[in-house]
């Protein structure tokens, strides 16, 4: 059974005009949210990103965008309370991941 | 736990060989020594001991395991040479074990970078294992003049913290990301560095969730202890103590939020992960509550009281586990929580509030 998380709240982007359709983020993209169709990307199925930021760190034109971020409740929790960023830091504490 | 090489030989070719990664030589999974132009470097087993297994236990479980790590540095499978192809990995204990398993009749080097103990895919997300570190691992084993090829094989999942080109521009080495799962690297390396889109794919199996539930239970154990003093103090004076009814309605819906919400996660219906532990806490909750004949006019305030009080713990718990999942974005756990934070809290009062004056005045 695939699982699936909530819809349409990807914050992902992609830019056909700067991409040269090398394939790097079907390589990295850990959910095939991307396919290679006559040498553009094309984002297939947006609601399976995670926003783990792989496909837009080694997109070697910046022709993928997004904010990507631990998904994460317990982070976010702790930025909350620390009024910081959410942060998945787990170095000083037994935390998440 | 690590300690440099003492070089200390007869024969005066070997005392010019320094130790390029140090290592415990009480560690079993190290079983001997290669030696390159750069120094000499630990060969690890591809069999795991009673210590590597009891030590995977522990961890998962929360003991120690923000220190399971082993010296970031080369390490050596086989008997590699200046063609073998070189695996990089994370120095959280648990991965290297993971991965050298798999690498049994292989020859092979695996650089090892300074993860500070964390897994691939988190310590990429947090940029511990990253372009930077990658590069100056590189150049502080000195392996561009251990091997003679300039091809590095990175697991698929630390790509959240690499920037492939950025290392090619800056050390010469291209970059390959290898399938996710460590036990697909023989059949990625034996179809010249082509890893299949199942390969590529991360899943979230019944098995994969269910080794992460210790770690959550643990640390819902740890919270229910202050519950636990503080319905201690409260039994002082009231007139309906807290009892061993109240202790497992309670155990339930932790367990329910830890353990079986995760175990059946796509089962159950509905997306955000606050919502299915709601669900299946409300179903402990009405089950437990008509067990115990609660369901009677003098048992109201109680029943209402755990009635709100007992799918909320399971929907926080439930929600806390987006952080172990391997598919919540960042965006759609923000979406969920700004709904879910301030509902699972007003039950969570209301029924306290109920409970007490139930506890206390009646």
């Amino acid at each position: 059974m695939k699982h699936r998380y909530l819809k349409n709240v990807a914050t992902l982007r992609l830019s056909a005009e700067k991409c040269i359709g090398c394939g790097r983020c079907t390589e990295v993209c850990p959910h095939g949210v991307f396919s290679v169709n006559e040498n553009k990307a094309k984002i297939k199925d947006k609601d399976r990103c995670m926003e783990c930021g792989a496909c837009s760190k080694n997109c070697p034109t910046n022709a993928i965008a997004v904010d990507s971020g631990v998904g994460c409740a317990a982070a976010v929790i702790i930025g909350w309370l620390k009024g910081s960023e959410p942060s998945c830091d787990c170095s000083d504490s037994e935390g998440c991941c | 736990m690590s300690n440099e090489k003492s070089c200390c030989c007869s024969a005066s070719s070997c005392c010019n060989t320094k130790s390029i990664t140090p290592y415990d030589k009480n560690d079993k999974w190290v079983t001997g020594e290669i030696f390159t132009l750069k120094g000499s470097v630990p060969v690890v087993s591809t069999n795991l001991h009673f210590k590597d297994i009891f030590g995977a236990w522990k961890v998962r479980w929360g003991i120690g395991r923000m220190n399971y790590k082993i010296s970031p540095g080369l390490y050596a499978v086989g008997k590699p040479d200046h063609t073998s192809p070189v695996l990089v990995s994370a120095n959280y204990k648990l991965t290297f074990d993971v991965l050298r398993k798999e690498l049994s009749g292989l020859n092979c080097w695996i650089l090892i970078l300074d993860t500070k103990g964390i897994n691939v895919w988190c310590a990429a997300g947090k940029g511990t294992f990253g372009t930077d570190e990658l590069v100056n691992r590189i150049s502080k084993t000195g392996l561009s003049e251990i091997v003679s090829h300039r091809k590095l094989v990175l697991p698929q999942l630390g790509a959240p913290g690499v920037s492939a080109h950025e290392v090619t521009k800056q050390t010469g080495f291209s970059v390959v990301y290898g399938p996710v799962r460590a036990k697909d690297i023989k059949a990625f390396l034996d179809s010249d560095f082509k890893a299949t889109e199942e390969m590529r794919t991360v899943k979230f199996t019944m098995w994969d969730r269910l080794v992460l539930t210790p770690i959550e239970l643990a640390a819902a154990a740890k919270l229910s202890l202050v519950v636990f003093g503080i319905l201690f103090l409260l039994n002082l004076f009231a007139a309906r103590p807290f009892g061993l009814a109240d202790f497992i309605a309670y155990a339930g819906a932790v367990i329910t939020g830890t353990v079986i919400t995760p175990l059946l996660l796509p089962v159950i219906p509905g997306r955000a992960f606050s919502w299915k532990g709601w669900l299946l806490g409300l179903i402990w909750a009405l089950g437990f509550i008509w067990y115990s004949g609660w369901f009677v006019p003098e048992s109201l305030l109680l029943a209402i009281g755990y009635l709100l009080v007992l799918p909320s713990f399971s929907a926080y718990l439930a929600m806390n586990f987006t952080g172990s999942s391997t598919y919540t974005s960042f965006s759609g756990v923000i979406k969920e929580m700004k709904i879910a934070v301030p509902l699972i809290t007003i039950s969570l009062i209301v029924g306290i509030v109920l409970l007490l004056i139930n506890s206390i005045c009646v």
